[in-house]
C-alpha cells in the first residue's frame, strides 16, 4: 500500500540540484531588464520602437564599467553624452532633444529611478531541504549610484552587471583574463584587428572586476585588522596579485609594441579604417597597463597599511571599564535578525537615543493675531534696485548670418577639386552683391589656415588658399588670384600621435 | 518661562523671614531686589531650604528643567546655568526637588554636571518622546522603512563609539561622517552576505513573508544615493536616511556639525554619550535579549575604528581608497 502510494508520486527534486537551477534562475533574471526595455519601449508617448532599447541598456553598462576605477564611478551626464551617437545612429531621421530623452529613460531605466530601492526584484521558486517549494524573491542591481567627492553621485555597475555583460558568471578571474589574453596575441599575429579590440575590450573589463574585488578586502582590511587573515590568505593574496601585474605587464607591453608595428603597417596595406582600428586598440591596452600599474601601487601600499593599522588597532591600551560594545553586540546581531523582530530592537534604540522634543503649545488667541499679523517689509533687501536704461545696440555687424551661411556653402570644396578665387568671386557676385567681400576674406584667411587648431581638435578637413603668382582680373578687388582648395586630415592618425605624444 | 522668574522676584524676600536666625538668609534677605531685578537666582546656601521647600526653589527648579530642555545650551557660556548647576550640586534638597520636577513632567534626568548640563531624557510616554511616526511618516507604513530609520540611529552610535572603552570614557570624543557610516554598515552587510554564501545559504526570502527577510538583506538592496531632479539628496536612500538621522541628533544636541565632506562629519557631545550608555543601548539590548539573541562579549571591540575616526580619509601613509 505505501509502495503504490510513493511510486505514484513524483520524487521531489533535492535541494543539491534546486542550488544550481537558483543560480541560474538569478543570472537569467539579470537579462530580464533589459529584455524589459524592449517590451516597455512601446508604452511610451511617441514612436520609440526604431530604437534597440537593449542594445542602448548594454552599451550604457559598458559605458560605466570602463569609466569604473579605483576610486569614482562615470558621471551621469557623461554616460548620456557616451550614449548619444548610438541613439543617434538608429534614428538619424528624429531631432537631437529626443535623442537625449530615449538616452536618459534607458540610463534611468536601468538604475530603475521609480522604485524606492532603485533596484529589481525577480521572484523565482526552489524546493526546500523539507521539500516544501518556497517562492522567492531576488533583489538585485544593474547600475549603483554612489556618494563622490563634494555630494556628487557617481554610477557604478554592479558584479551582477558586469557578469551579465562579460557572460562569464562562475569563472576564475584570473584564468580568464589569461585566456583573452592568449586569444589577442594570436590575433593580432594574424592581423584580425577587429577580433583583436573585442578581446582587448574584454581584457579590460576583467582587469576591472578584478581591481573591485581587491578594493573591496583591503576596505575590511582597515576596518578590521583581525577580520582579515594576515597570517597567511592576505600575504598570499597580495603576492599572487603582484605576479599577476607583473605578468600581465610584461603581456601587454609586448602587445602593445605589435600592435604598434602593425598600425604603422596597416595603413599602407588595408586602408585607414584597419589603421583607425590599430590606434583604438592601442589605447585600451596603455588603459590597460594604466590600470594594472595603479592596482600594484594599491598592493604595495598594503602592507605598510596593516602594520600601521596593527599598531594601533591591536596594541591599544585595554579599558578601564567596560561599556556596551554596539557594533558587536547590537548593530551585528540586529542585521542578522528578519526585519520583523530586528525593528523592535531597533525601535528601541530611537525611542532612547534620539532625544526629546519640547512639543509646540498653542493659545488660540496668539495663533489668530499669528495668522493675521502682515508679514513685516524685509529690510534686509536694501533699497529698491532702479529700473536699468536699457538702449537697444544696433545690429552692426558687416554680414548677416544668412550671408555667412552662403558663403561657407560656397566654399565647401570637394577634395580633389580646388577652385581659383575670380571664379569663387563670380558665383558669389551672381548670389548677393555684398557676398564677394565676405568670399574674398575668407579666402585670404586661408592663406594661413589654422593647422595647429585643427590638429588639437581632430579636424577632417580644412580650408587652405595658395598663391601660385597669377594676378586676379576682377572689378572690384585686386591682387593675387588664389587658389582655394579643402585638404583632408587624417583624423584617426592624429589621434594616434597625440596619444602617444601624451 | 517668565512666570516662574516673576514669582521667584517676589517670593524670595517673603521667604526669608521663615528663618530669622539663620545668617546665610540675611544675605539672601538683604539684596531682595538684585535678586528680583536680575534673572539670576538666589545664589546664597540657605540651610533652610532643607527644612522648607518655598516656591521660589520650586521654581528654580523648575527653571534649571527648562535649561535642560534646550539641548543645544552649553552652561559655560550661561551664568544662570551654571549658578543653578552648582546649587543643585551643595544642595541635596535643591536636587531632589529638580528631579521630582522632571520625573513629573516625565523625564529621566541622566547627569547633571557642567560639562552635559542637566542631561534629560524623555520618559516613553512623556510628551517630550519622539515616536518613529512624528519623525518619517513613511516608517508607519512601510516596516523596511522603519527598520531602516530605527538602524541609521544605531550605526550613528556604534560608527561615533566603535569600542566599548569609547563609550565607557567620559572624555571620548566621537567623530563620524555620512558616507562613512553608510559605506561602514554596508561593510557589515557585505561580510554576512559572504558568510552566507560560504554556507550555502539561499537568503531569498520567501515572497509572501518580507518581515523575515534578514536586516542586511534590506539594507544592501536599497541604494546608497540617487540623483534627484532637484540635486537634493534622495531621501529614501541609505544616505539620505543616515542624514535625517544625523541631523535630528544634532537638534537634539547630540551632535555638532564640522563640516561638509563625506556628505556632512559631526562630532559626538556628552550628552550623546550619556543618552546613548544609559538610555539606548540598554533599551535595545533588553529587547534583544527578550527575542532571545543573546550576544556574549567579552569587555573588547570587535570593530576597530579607522585611525582618524573620518570615514572617508586615507590613512596618512597609505593611499588606499576604502571608499567609492
Amino acid at each position: 500500500m505505501t509502495g503504490t502510494s510513493v511510486s505514484s508520486r513524483p520524487p521531489a527534486p533535492g535541494p543539491a540540484a534546486d542550488e544550481g537551477l537558483a543560480r541560474r534562475l538569478r543570472a537569467l533574471a539579470c537579462t530580464a531588464p533589459l529584455h524589459d526595455l524592449d517590451t516597455r519601449k512601446a508604452n511610451l508617448a511617441g514612436e520609440y520602437s526604431t530604437y534597440e532599447m537593449a542594445e542602448l541598456a548594454l552599451a550604457a553598462i559598458d559605458h560605466v564599467t570602463l569609466q569604473m576605477d579605483f576610486d569614482t564611478g562615470a558621471d551621469h551626464e557623461q554616460i548620456v553624452a557616451r550614449l548619444l551617437p548610438r541613439v543617434a545612429a538608429q534614428a538619424p531621421a528624429r531631432d537631437s532633444a529626443e535623442h537625449e530623452r530615449v538616452a536618459r529613460w534607458v540610463l534611468e531605466n536601468l538604475l530603475n529611478v521609480g522604485s524606492v530601492d532603485r533596484g529589481f526584484r525577480a521572484v523565482y521558486g526552489t524546493f526546500g531541504p523539507d521539500g516544501v517549494y518556497v517562492r522567492r524573491d531576488y533583489d538585485f542591481k544593474l547600475i549603483e549610484e554612489v556618494p563622490g567627492p563634494g555630494g556628487s553621485v557617481y554610477l557604478r555597475t554592479t558584479d551582477e552587471a558586469v557578469n551579465v555583460l562579460v557572460g562569464a558568471l562562475d569563472t576564475d578571474v584570473t584564468s580568464a583574463q589569461i585566456a583573452a589574453e592568449v586569444k589577442l596575441e594570436v590575433l593580432i599575429s594574424r592581423g584580425r584587428l577587429a577580433d583583436a579590440q573585442l578581446a582587448a575590450e574584454q581584457a579590460r573589463y576583467r582587469t576591472v572586476q578584478y581591481a573591485e574585488t581587491l578594493r573591496r578586502t583591503l576596505e575590511a582590511t582597515r576596518r578590521d585588522v583581525r577580520a582579515v587573515d594576515w597570517l597567511s590568505a592576505v600575504p598570499d593574496m597580495i603576492s599572487e596579485a603582484l605576479d599577476h601585474v607583473a605578468d600581465r605587464y610584461r603581456h601587454e607591453n609586448a602587445i602593445l609594441t605589435n600592435i604598434r608595428k602593425a598600425r604603422d603597417e596597416a595603413a599602407s596595406e588595408r586602408g585607414p579604417d584597419h589603421k583607425r582600428r590599430a590606434a583604438e586598440l592601442v589605447d585600451i591596452v596603455k588603459d590597460c597597463i594604466r590600470r594594472h600599474t595603479q592596482l600594484q601601487s594599491r598592493l604595495l601600499e598594503a602592507g605598510p597599511l596593516f602594520r600601521a593599522e596593527q599598531d594601533r588597532q591591536a596594541f591599544a591600551p585595554p579599558a578601564a571599564r567596560a561599556g556596551t560594545d554596539l557594533y558587536g553586540q547590537l548593530l551585528a546581531p540586529v542585521l542578522e535578525l528578519e526585519v520583523e523582530r530586528a525593528s523592535r530592537v531597533t525601535d528601541a534604540f530611537f525611542a532612547g537615543g534620539a532625544g526629546l522634543r519640547t512639543p509646540g503649545a498653542v493659545r488660540m488667541g496668539d495663533l489668530v493675531d499669528l495668522l493675521l499679523t502682515p508679514p513685516a517689509p524685509r529690510e534686509h533687501l536694501g533699497a529698491e534696485m532702479p529700473e536699468p536704461d536699457l538702449v537697444a545696440t544696433p545690429d552692426d555687424s558687416r554680414f548677416s548670418e544668412a550671408q555667412m551661411e552662403s558663403a561657407s556653402e560656397l566654399l565647401e570644396l570637394p577634395a580633389d577639386a580646388p577652385r581659383r578665387l575670380s571664379g569663387l568671386l563670380a558665383d558669389a557676385r551672381r548670389r548677393d552683391p555684398e557676398l564677394p567681400y565676405l568670399v574674398a576674406l575668407l579666402a585670404v584667411h586661408a592663406a594661413s589656415p589654422p593647422v595647429g587648431t585643427a590638429y588639437r581638435q581632430g579636424e577632417e578637413r580644412l580650408l587652405f588658399a595658395v598663391d601660385d603668382g597669377t594676378q586676379l582680373d576682377d572689378p572690384e578687388f585686386g591682387g593675387a588670384d588664389l587658389i582655394v582648395g579643402t585638404a583632408l586630415l587624417d583624423a584617426a592618425g592624429m589621434a594616434a600621435d597625440r596619444t602617444e605624444a601624451a | 518661562m517668565t512666570d516662574y522668574e516673576q514669582e521667584a522676584g517676589t517670593a524670595e524676600p517673603a521667604a526669608s523671614p521663615a528663618s530669622p536666625a539663620s545668617p546665610a538668609s540675611q544675605t539672601a534677605s538683604a539684596t531682595p531686589a538684585a535678586s528680583a531685578s536680575s534673572a539670576v537666582p538666589s545664589s546664597a546656601p540657605s540651610p533652610k531650604a532643607a527644612q522648607h521647600v518655598t516656591p521660589a526653589d520650586a521654581a528654580d527648579a523648575a527653571r534649571l528643567v527648562s535649561l535642560g530642555l534646550h539641548p543645544k545650551l552649553i552652561p559655560a557660556r550661561d551664568v544662570e546655568y551654571t549658578e543653578l548647576l552648582r546649587r543643585y550640586r551643595d544642595e541635596p534638597a535643591f536636587a531632589r526637588l529638580a528631579d521630582a520636577v522632571a520625573t513629573g513632567l516625565g523625564l529621566v534626568v541622566l547627569e547633571v554636571s557642567t560639562r552635559a548640563g542637566m542631561a534629560l531624557a524623555a520618559d516613553e510616554d512623556s510628551v517630550f518622546a519622539v515616536r518613529m511616526g512624528d519623525y518619517a511618516r513613511r516608517a508607519t507604513a512601510d516596516s523596511a522603512d522603519r527598520f531602516l530609520h530605527g538602524l541609521a540611529h544605531l550605526a550613528v552610535a556604534a560608527m561615533a563609539f566603535p569600542r566599548p572603552e569609547d563609550l565607557a570614557d567620559d572624555g571620548y570624543i566621537g567623530r563620524i561622517t555620512v558616507n562613512g557610516v553608510d559605506s561602514f554598515v554596508r561593510q557589515a552587510c557585505r561580510r554576512l552576505d559572504e558568510r552566507a554564501e560560504a554556507e550555502g545559504e539561499n537568503t531569498d526570502p520567501a515572497t509572501e513573508a518580507p518581515g523575515l527577510e534578514a536586516g542586511w538583506r534590506v539594507y544592501a538592496r536599497r541604494s546608497s544615493t540617487g540623483a534627484t531632479k532637484d540635486a537634493r539628496r534622495l531621501a529614501g536612500s541609505t544616505t539620505g536616511i543616515i542624514a535625517k538621522a544625523v541631523g535630528f541628533l544634532a537638534d537634539s544636541g547630540f551632535l555638532q556639525r564640522t563640516g561638509d565632506d563625506a556628505g556632512g562629519t559631526y562630532r559626538t557631545t556628552a550628552r550623546y554619550q550619556l543618552q546613548v550608555r544609559d538610555m539606548a543601548g540598554s533599551a535595545a539590548m533588553a529587547e534583544l535579549l527578550e527575542l532571545g539573541v543573546v550576544p556574549v562579549s567579552d569587555g573588547t571591540a570587535s570593530l576597530l575604528p579607522p585611525q582618524d575616526a573620518e570615514g572617508l580619509e586615507l590613512a596618512p601613509d597609505a593611499g588606499l581608497p576604502f571608499h567609492s
